[in-house]
């Protein structure tokens, strides 16, 4: 097809000619062209439905405050809904579709809703679908939600790759515009570290869409010297396709740049989109202005668009909307754009002005004093009803009508650490308040200075400012200075169906039924209205609502006030903020150092934190993982297993007050543990909640290491680098983690002794009497690594905890896998080790649920009274002492096969069961090989006192109830005698 | 002599070399590593006994400094001390023995795992990494950062070589990290 609306000149590569669909049909464009652009080029008008009226739509602008041109980009599982067709920059292939339509976009069956307007006015729903209540989740959302949309998702993984980064910078110059570009070749002349960031893929800003020259050359020539300047300074670096997202805390600015999105296949590995996060002291905002429009009767036509859209359509992409265009403006800024668009030949209906003292001009009609009061086209604009002065009408044959009703300033990133901009009653708009993140400044149009010339000088002073400079400022090009002065023209009178938002389908007549419903703030205002909600966040609407609002209450449109301005300033894909954590790479993982070897061998894996742990090992014939788990645990106490349990935290504790640290961190003493002896230790929080437990072993006077649960090693050691350093500062105690620097096994079983005699090197006494239950040492193995062994048991048996260089681990892992094999060894993974934790009656992450005291676990006497702890005073408060608190007990079913469940409550034998005849619940259930039944452990009123009674074990949800014994939690060898044996 | 055969933090026999548009990234596991704090009082001592062993002054914040054996600043008073692992692993002793009772010192051998890359554009991959002002990274530059949510320690020695430490069980997501960056920027 050919570019019937492409006119001569622009920024577009004509050499090239690029193919794209949209809605299925092939049209051409060129390099430098949007999707927008090249659509009007082809005499496309018609983009899009309107999001609740269905209303034939189509362009409003040419930039990223685009309301209405939204598409879906790409196919398959690269579809991307709502994407602005004015900010995307073509590439030969393109596909898009237009949205919210069925069967399609010129025969929309849902336009029926427009003849239902007076149903479906602002906030209908919440009136019309009360009743009958259940119909509402059912019937009534899911029946609007499919009526009221935008674009449909691909409900597939986004494909491509995004990526985040780190940026600093002396100066962040947000926009390039003739503001920006000063700005920047100020500071960049002067030395400074400069990042210029644009949201265009063609810096220059509003000179792009121009036709007046600056200097002796033309504003385009301008802008390529400028950029070719500071492109060649190594201090200055520019970020076209970046969009500043938001101002946030201590000088980090968000800004999003699209590599990718110009491409029509991404290379490999390259992202899509960057997330920076750009530090900086010093920011400088030049983000310009946005032109805003008049409402009128039937005024979202396709083909009604802002003036300065169809400016920057003729003079940078050499488009036109049509060969026939009406102006309808209350300012002198309509004028400039009937004025270019006649010197491209584009006929000029009239110029429409509301102002009886509008300018004159010979080469086409200006009807001042005249308003638009209607439009008429089905699909697209093809006549404006005008009133003219004297109270007679005409009417205007016309293609496209550009409306300009004034500029706002973009004052978004000043208000985004809760600023609030200020009424100009000369521009009647708001501009930057006094209350801007610490930091930034505002030059040009976006700080309400409206003319080229004033935006070069404040752009150099400005970054001259922030930075201190001294010294003569660049000369500035010779540009347009003049006056501005805007009289508000917010709406014609009388008009019924004006959208205000076009976006959200929102009319005058919503806004003042806002009004009459009580919802008068302008915080309600916009929920109740949706009003400058969606993809747009209103840049072009939010004025004009704000202006209706302040004539129905008859206020000022500054007390009326803005809703809040909030951060992304456009919308930004959730695929750029995760970045690169995604899939498994959505946190970092830890591997233990039998990792390699456990996955050759099929181990299944659990994450724990961050850690990969094998939780059992399948053999060839176990199709159950009961069926390994048993077995693990069959073999581990018949004879001997080993299980990795590096991932236990592990703190190097040395100092001269290294003990008596151990012995306040921990509720039970450790000044007088022997070197070369371990302890069992448990830890307090300050409210004398048990925050962990662990072992702390001695290995010299003033040297320590410290265990932790694998869950809470960091925030233990949290806990203790606190109280070193904030509550004993006169201690001499030094602390460092070690967990991944040893790879530490536990070997455990009575065969565990016999095992590692034939690892350990032989001038080392494993025997009982030489090596006894918590003794712990440095010694060698496997012909002199140096290693340390720890005589320690989770398990019940006789075990051990053996430690190796990290580096060592997977090939100890296969020697004591090799040497046990006349033992018939196994490796036993999480479960095997919480079902023997349970059989032992062992406390741990379950039981340490951040609510149970030491008494509670049955530990009570291990609450020194000897010494001060942290958490020793407050484990004693009156509510925890009390003769009936929980107390840890082992749970049996009364038949065996009765399945225990955590989380289950208990409940005496007769009686009511709820809440208040609680008597406790279940924390751990496992199955024990060892004694053929399931089991478990649990927290019940005075538990201790009630051995051998028998309870309900309920779970209402479920709909459980299991007979069950309270017994002794120790369920295997409950004297320890194996652990010393 | 022990008989046992070390694995690489990656889980391979030999360490790990990437290459991307110039730069490589390179598994490193031939370093040893001890950490020393000075003890209460004793800071002066110790930067004077760590001052001998490396043949340097003990880096000040924010630096590294010294020869075969090397240190980096860890923290208040105290360093991360790196040496050739073949001919130091029992570094820790050797630091201990430095600086006797003043310090206390725990091995960190393989508590790490290092990466390093050398190449022309490494600012352009470590801007997608860490947070730090690569602007102000210098030779003799010591930095602690995050890195794909990793604790890590990125070190400058040369204008075309870093060194990044980050812990050794996180390996394979740290070099996930550095190994996307280096196709995403070169």
């Amino acid at each position: 097809m050919t570019q019937t609306n492409r006119l001569n000149g622009g920024q577009i590569d004509r050499n090239t000619s690029f193919s794209f669909k949209f809605d299925g049909r092939s049209y051409s464009a060129h390099p430098g062209d949007t999707l927008a652009s090249a659509l009007l080029a082809n005499d496309v008008r018609l983009i899009g439905r309107s999001f609740k009226y269905h209303r034939p739509r189509g362009l409003l602008t040419a930039g990223s405050e685009e309301p209405n041109g939204m598409v879906e980009l790409r196919t398959g599982a690269l579809k991307e809904p709502n994407t602005r067709a004015t900010t995307i920059e073509m590439f030969d292939g393109l596909e898009a579709k237009s949205q919210n339509r069925w069967p399609s976009l010129k025969f929309d069956a849902l336009a029926v809703n427009d003849m239902f307007s007076n149903f479906l006015s602002a906030g209908f729903y919440y009136k019309t679908f009360m009743w009958p209540a259940a119909f509402w989740e059912k019937l009534y959302e899911p029946m609007i939600r499919r009526a009221a949309g935008l674009g449909s998702l691909s409900q597939e993984a986004d494909p491509d790759e995004y990526d985040k980064g780190f940026r600093h910078c002396d100066l962040l110059i947000i926009g390039a515009g003739p503001a920006g570009l000063m700005a920047a070749l100020t500071a960049g002349r002067a030395g400074a570290d400069v990042i210029l960031a644009d949201e265009d893929f063609t810096l220059g800003g509003r000179l792009n869409s121009e036709a007046f020259a600056l200097g002796d050359q033309s504003a385009q020539d301008w802008v390529a010297q400028a950029v070719a300047e500071l492109s060649s300074l190594p201090n200055v670096r520019l970020m076209p396709r970046t969009t500043v997202i938001g101002a946030f805390d201590h000088g980090v600015y968000g800004a999003v740049e699209r590599t990718g999105d110009h491409l029509a296949t991404l290379p490999a590995g390259k992202p899509r989109q960057i997330l920076w996060r750009i530090y900086t002291d010093k920011a400088l905002l030049c983000a310009g202005a946005t032109e805003r429009p008049i409402a009128f009767e039937n005024n979202d036509r396709p083909g009604i668009m802002m003036a300065s859209a169809l400016r920057t359509y003729a003079n940078r992409f050499a488009a036109t909307a049509s060969q026939r265009v009406a102006i309808f403006t209350n300012n002198d800024d309509g004028h400039r754009t009937a004025a270019d668009l006649h010197a491209k030949g584009v006929t000029i209906t009239a110029v429409v002005d509301v102002r009886e003292d509008a300018p004159t001009c010979y080469d086409y009609e200006v009807l001042k004093g005249a308003q638009v009061i209607d439009t008429k086209g089905r699909h697209g604009l093809t006549f404006v009803e005008v009133a003219l002065t004297d109270g007679s009408t005409r009417t205007l044959e016309c293609g496209a009508l550009g409306v300009s009703g004034g500029w706002n300033p973009n004052v978004h990133m000043t208000c985004h650490q809760r600023g609030r901009p200020v009424w100009n009653d000369a521009l009647a708009a708001f501009v930057p308040g006094e209350n801007l993140p610490v930091g930034l400044s505002v030059a040009g149009a976006a700080n309400g200075v409206m003319s080229t010339h004033g935006a070069l000088q404040s752009g150099a002073e400005s970054a001259a400012n922030a930075l201190e400079l001294t010294g003569v400022l660049p000369d500035l090009p010779e540009a347009e200075d003049a006056p501005v002065s805007q009289t508000p023209f917010w709406y014609v009178e009388g008009c019924k169906r004006a959208w205000v938002d076009q976006q959200n389908d929102v009319t005058v007549k919503d806004v003042k039924l806002s009004y009459q419903e009580g919802f008068r703030s302008v915080e309600h205002l916009k929920r109740y209205t949706t009003l400058g909600m969606a993809t747009d966040q209103g840049k072009t609407s939010n004025i004009t609502g704000l202006a209706i609002m302040a004539e129905v209450t008859g206020k000022s449109i500054p007390e009326v006030g803005t809703t809040i301005f909030r951060p992304p300033y456009t919308p930004v894909p959730i695929g750029t903020f995760a970045g690169r954590m995604k899939g498994q790479e959505f946190h970092p993982t830890r591997l233990t150092p039998s990792h390699y070897w456990a996955k050759e061998r099929g181990a299944v894996f659990v994450e724990v934190g961050n850690w990969l742990r094998a939780q059992w090992f399948p053999l060839p014939g176990e199709t159950h993982w009961r069926q390994s788990v048993d077995r693990e645990v069959r073999q581990t106490r018949a004879s001997v297993g080993v299980c990795d349990c590096t991932t236990l935290g592990k703190i190097d504790v040395q100092g001269t007050d290294a003990a008596e640290f151990l012995n306040r961190i921990y509720a039970n003493g450790f000044a007088k543990l022997a070197v070369g002896k371990t302890r069992y230790g448990l830890m307090l929080r300050e409210d004398g909640m048990v925050m962990d437990d662990g072992t702390a072993a001695r290995l010299a006077e003033d040297h320590f290491v410290v265990t932790t649960t694998t869950a809470n090693a960091v925030s233990v050691y949290r806990h203790m680098e606190f109280a070193r350093q904030c509550l004993y500062p006169d201690m001499d105690v030094q602390l460092i983690s070690t967990t991944e620097a040893w790879a530490q096994y536990a070997v455990a079983g009575p065969n565990s002794r016999k095992l590692l005699q034939k690892i350990v090197d032989p001038e080392f006494d494993l025997s009982n009497d030489a090596f006894p239950f918590m003794a712990c040492g440095n010694v060698t193995v496997c012909g002199g690594l140096r290693a340390r062994l720890f005589r320690i048991s989770f398990s019940g048996e006789l075990a051990y905890e053996i430690a190796v260089p990290s580096r060592y681990g997977d090939a100890l892992m296969q020697r004591l896998m090799a040497e046990g094999e006349e033992f018939d060894v196994t490796p036993y993974g999480t479960e095997a080790l919480g079902v023997m934790r349970v059989e032992k009656g062992h406390a741990a992450g379950s039981e340490l649920n951040g609510t149970t005291t030491a008494l509670n676990l049955g530990l009570g006497k291990m609450v020194s009274k000897k010494k001060d702890s942290i958490g020793s005073v407050l484990s004693e408060r009156e509510a925890l002492v009390e003769p009936d608190v929980l107390r840890l007990v082992g749970i049996k079913p009364l038949q065996p096969e009765d399945k225990v469940t955590a989380g289950g409550h208990l409940m005496n034998p007769d009686g009511p069961i709820d809440a208040a005849h609680d008597q406790g619940y279940v924390t751990s259930a496992v199955y024990s090989p060892i004694l053929n039944s399931n089991i478990g452990l649990g927290l019940v009123k005075n538990g201790a006192e009630r051995l051998g009674e028998k309870m309900r074990l309920v779970s209402p949800l479920t709909d459980l109830t299991v007979e069950v014994e309270l017994v002794s939690a120790h369920f295997v060898d409950p004297e320890g005698e194996r652990l010393r044996a | 002599m022990h008989d046992l055969v070390a694995i690489t933090a990656l889980g391979g026999t030999d360490p790990r070399v990437d290459t991307v548009g110039g730069v490589t990234c390179s598994e490193v596991p031939g370093v040893a590593l001890a950490s020393v704090a000075a003890r209460m009082g004793q800071k002066d001592k110790t930067a004077a006994s760590l001052a001998k062993l490396i043949d340097a002054p003990a880096p000040e914040i924010g630096r590294w400094a010294g020869t075969t054996i090397s240190a980096y600043w860890a923290g208040p008073d105290q360093w991360m001390v790196e040496a050739p692992f073949d001919t130091h692993e029992e570094l820790a002793d050797q630091v201990q023995t430095a600086t006797g009772n003043s310090a206390s010192v725990t091995e960190q051998t393989d508590g790490w795992t290092r990466f390093d890359l050398n190449g022309d554009s490494i600012p352009a991959v470590l801007e997608l990494l860490c947070q730090l002002d690569l602007r102000k990274m210098d030779p003799g530059s010591a930095a602690r950062c995050s890195i794909h949510h990793i604790g890590c320690f990125v070190l400058c020695r040369a204008p075309d070589s870093f060194s990044i430490y980050g812990p050794r069980s996180s390996a394979g997501s740290l070099h996930h990290a550095i190994v996307t960056a280096m196709r995403s920027a070169l």
